[in-house]
């Protein structure tokens, strides 16, 4: 079923006060929501705490969706911020609970393969400082160009492109580890 | 080296689990309420402009608060039972100091999202402690354990999912459709406690067995404005929201116009080849209103009854109804008279009568409304009725309009009730018409019964553009009457038609014998308003027909009138009047090219039946429908057809 109904207008409409728009927009991006939010964290329970806090903040921050980005875009960045306020309470509380290092998808895994590969990223992944990571995923996972990229993170073009190649270095660090 | 950042992708890709489904669920659900509460903090008038501070009193948010829960909570059934408890709990509630301190300070909203970590902290804060309800539970709840708010809505969720598909509208559709989207998670919290008011499609009749068909005229519209706003949120509207006659009577058509000092409407016949069947015809029967010299209408009194409950706070509830009724103030003279009643917990003359000339009073009589409390619908009804009489003066005209959500929950329960509290009232003189506002709860059910009980139409009012069509535009077919009770009657002659079958007007099926019962109430007639009817018909020895012949009837007809299809007749009253009139007009059987009204008015006839599923259309789909449409759109002065062209389009690709 394709929605002919694109997300600015549906987007604009829910911040009008419109509930079944709003409710279709959490339809359509519930899924890829939590996706993100999973490949950000690495951890399903917390993923799915991070998307809980991305949809119920939606309400509030719709007000200030006003169209001249694409909804996908400025869903990111919310997103994104999300995970910033999320990590910075976590780590006030207690001990840096660190996602990436404790994946319970890894345990479950039964073929092989994807074990190998998981484990692969759970060593990749926990290497990169938060803003590696988050910037990776927005490249390589959701795949935003650079530019999309920075708007999403407030950055310039500039730091995008240096972080990336920072994931590399650290790819390839770890490349030579295990060599 | 980019090998590496390769490697990376593709484990990141592969790093998808599914969601939750529960989560998900219970996430939705609390992410509607935090829509709901954040809604209802957004101070009237001012949709488009972000507002961060609670500009409305405590009590009312409190209010707010307490009818979402309560609506989460129960049943149709147990709300219309219980609400005069909770009712007596809000009233409690409504006499809290105002300034008091509790409740949120206002605090600045974000303008947008941004990076810098000190004020994303901030953000957190407000986000979550906004609004009255679900907000305030999750911000004391440790993010760790689900906050209790989801504890309790997920249950409901469960529970209410399962009736879905008879009751709420667009579910049946979305349950049948594919995965991907999702959307039978989103939706249970959704528009729940909207009824429509619909019956069966009438089926196949066979002439030989009921020559006679007889119905009420229909001028409503509101069904046509539900299916939009439906298509237009990307969800196929369910068919119970889908009235064909008031679809095919929401566009304006080019129909011959009444002679002057004869009957006050005109009545067009034509027969035409049916788009989706070649072995049958299509019967289109036409009413055009007389368009009276604008300058002289009699004066009128309108009396605004406004529902200025808790639920109508919504953007494109109370806010969109005040900038209607400002735009249509414009349309009135100085010497008609404008009251105005709010019902909420408590009903209320807001507006004494007035001239309409005094624009500054009643504009700020309009600007007082807020909305807030529970439907006190009898008490409501009870004073406009009582306010329309005092106004009431030799030629002079009253109406009210009563603009509402459809939220009648409190004062009467019992739908029959109603009605016969509105018939007995009707006696008076006054009209009654029903502007529908808002999706969510719209009680379309009780609209249509109340416009139709009241002598008045029901429209539904999803935009400013609407409110242009129906208050401003159509105002004089909207405020004066032109016929009363008006009944179509047609006879076929089982020489020519083997079988036929009226494609709508379901809710307006009258009796045979009702046709001559001056005593049986029927539909008016409106200024400049037009009414089209449609028979698909099969003629007799048409491979189309369905009812094989009967072994003890006889297949004899009457002789004469060969070369007639059918027999027209229409009784209508004078407003106010209390004795019918009858016109008679023989239908000739032989078939023409359909006109582009015609084509056009078939066109949203089938687009109707393919939203109803109906089994009449075989192949013939939306597409073909908006082909058929596109290619008849003539004129079109105001793009109400392109829009139709448009939606039918949007909706053959929702369906797929």
């Amino acid at each position: 079923m394709r929605m002919t109904t694109d997300d600015e207008a549906l987007a604009r409409a829910a911040a009008g006060g419109d509930r079944d728009a709003f409710a279709a927009l959490l339809a359509r991006h519930y899924d890829r929501l939590f996706a993100f939010a999973f490949r950000l964290i690495g951890q399903r329970a917390e993923a799915e705490d991070l998307t809980q806090d991305i949809c119920l903040a939606l309400p509030a921050k719709l007000a200030s969706f006003r169209g001249e980005a694409r909804f996908t875009t400025w869903l990111y960045r919310v997103a994104v911020n999300a995970a910033h306020d999320r990590r910075r309470r976590v780590a006030s509380h207690a001990k840096a609970a660190d996602g990436w290092g404790d994946w319970e998808i890894a345990r479950r895994a039964a073929d092989a393969e994807t074990q190998e590969a998981v484990g692969w990223l759970e060593q990749a992944m926990s290497r990169l400082k938060p803003d590696l990571r988050e910037t990776a995923v927005l490249i390589l996972a959701e795949e935003l160009t650079q530019a999309e990229a920075a708007r999403v993170l407030g950055i310039s073009e500039g730091t995008v492109a240096w972080r990336m190649s920072e994931v590399k270095k650290a790819l390839r660090a770890l490349a030579e580890e295990e060599r | 080296m980019t090998d590496d950042l390769e490697t990376l992708r593709a484990a990141l890709k592969a790093a998808d689990p599914a969601p939750d489904p529960e989560r998900k669920a219970a996430t939705v659900s609390a992410a509607m309420a935090a829509f709901d509460a954040e809604k209802s903090a957004i101070p009237q008038g001012s949709p488009a402009l972000v507002r961060p501070s609670h500009s409305r009193p405590l009590g009312a948010r409190l209010i707010d608060g307490g009818i979402s829960m309560f609506h989460a909570m129960t049943s149709r059934a147990g709300l219309a039972a219980t609400t005069g408890l909770v009712t007596a709990g809000l009233a409690v509630l409504i006499i809290l100091p105002q300034d008091a301190a509790f409740g949120p300070a206002p605090k600045p909203v974000l303008p947008e999202p941004v990076l810098e970590q000190e004020e994303a902290v901030e953000a957190d804060e407000i986000l979550l402690s906004d609004g009255p309800m679900g907000g305030a539970a999750l911000e004391v709840a440790p993010m760790a354990e689900p906050a209790p708010a989801m504890e309790t809505r997920a249950p409901m969720l469960a529970k209410r999912a399962a009736p879905a598909g008879q009751e709420g509208f667009a579910m049946s559709e979305l349950a049948a459709a594919p995965p991907p989207m999702d959307m039978v998670a989103a939706l249970p919290d959704a528009p729940d406690t909207e009824a429509f008011a619909n019956e069966e499609a009438s089926g196949v009749t066979a002439v030989a067995d009921q020559p006679v068909s007889t119905f009420s005229v229909d001028v409503d519209t509101a069904s046509w404005s539900v299916i939009r706003s439906s298509l237009m949120a990307g969800v196929l509207p369910g068919r119970d929201a889908v009235r064909i006659e008031e679809m095919v009577n929401y566009f304006p058509y080019d129909y011959p116009a009444p002679a002057l000092g004869g009957a006050p409407f005109a009545p067009s016949v034509s027969l035409s080849p049916t788009p989706w069947n070649p072995d049958t015809q299509i019967l289109q029967i036409a009413l055009q209103g007389e368009m009276p010299a604008v300058s002289d209408r009699p004066p009128l009194n309108l009396v605004f009854l406004i529902d200025t409950s808790g639920s109508m706070q919504d953007a494109n509830k109370l806010p969109l109804l005040k900038q209607s009724l400002r735009l249509m103030l414009g349309e009135l003279r100085p010497e008609d008279q404008v009251a105005m009643v709010a019902y909420a917990g408590s009903a209320g003359e807001v507006l004494a009568p007035t001239p309409a000339g005094e624009r500054a009073t009643i504009l700020a009589a309009l600007d007082r409304l807020e909305a807030g409390g529970s439907t006190a619908g009898q008490a409501g009804l009870e004073q406009a009725y009582a306010l329309a009489e005092s106004m009431q003066e030799d030629g002079e005209v009253s109406r009210i309009l009563l603009a509402t959500d459809g939220d009648f929950n409190v004062g009467i329960h019992d739908p029959q009730a109603l009605e016969e509290f509105i018939a007995a009232r009707r006696e008076s003189g006054a009209f009654l018409s029903v502007l529908g506002f808002g999706r969510g709860n719209l009680d379309d059910a009780t609209m249509q019964a109340l416009a139709q009980v009241g002598n008045g139409q029901a429209a539904y009012i999803d935009t400013i553009a609407e409110a242009q069509k129906v208050l401003v535009d159509q105002l004089t077919g909207q405020l004066f009457p032109i016929a009363q009770d008006v009944k179509i009657q047609v006879e076929f002659n089982p020489a020519e038609v083997a079988e036929y079958r009226l494609i709508g007007y379901e809710t307006r099926a009258l009796r045979r014998e009702d046709f001559a019962n001056d005593k049986v109430d029927a539909g008016e007639i409106g200024a400049g308003h037009q009414v089209t009817a449609l028979y698909e018909v099969t003629p007799v020895g048409s491979p189309a027909v369905l009812n094989a012949p009967l072994r003890y009837q006889s297949a004899e007809t009457a002789d004469g009138g060969t070369g007639e299809l059918a027999f027209l007749r229409i009784r209508y009253k004078a407003p106010g009047g209390s004795e019918s009139r009858l016109i008679e007009l023989p239908i000739p059987a032989e078939p023409s090219a359909a006109s582009v009204e015609t084509r056009f008015a078939t066109a949203v006839a089938g687009f109707g039946e393919l939203l109803r599923g109906s089994v009449h259309t075989g192949d013939w789909g939306y597409a073909e429908a908006a082909d058929l449409a596109n290619g008849a759109r003539g004129a079109d002065p105001f793009g109400y057809r392109a829009e139709a062209v448009r939606l039918m389009r949007l909706a053959g690709n929702l369906a797929n």
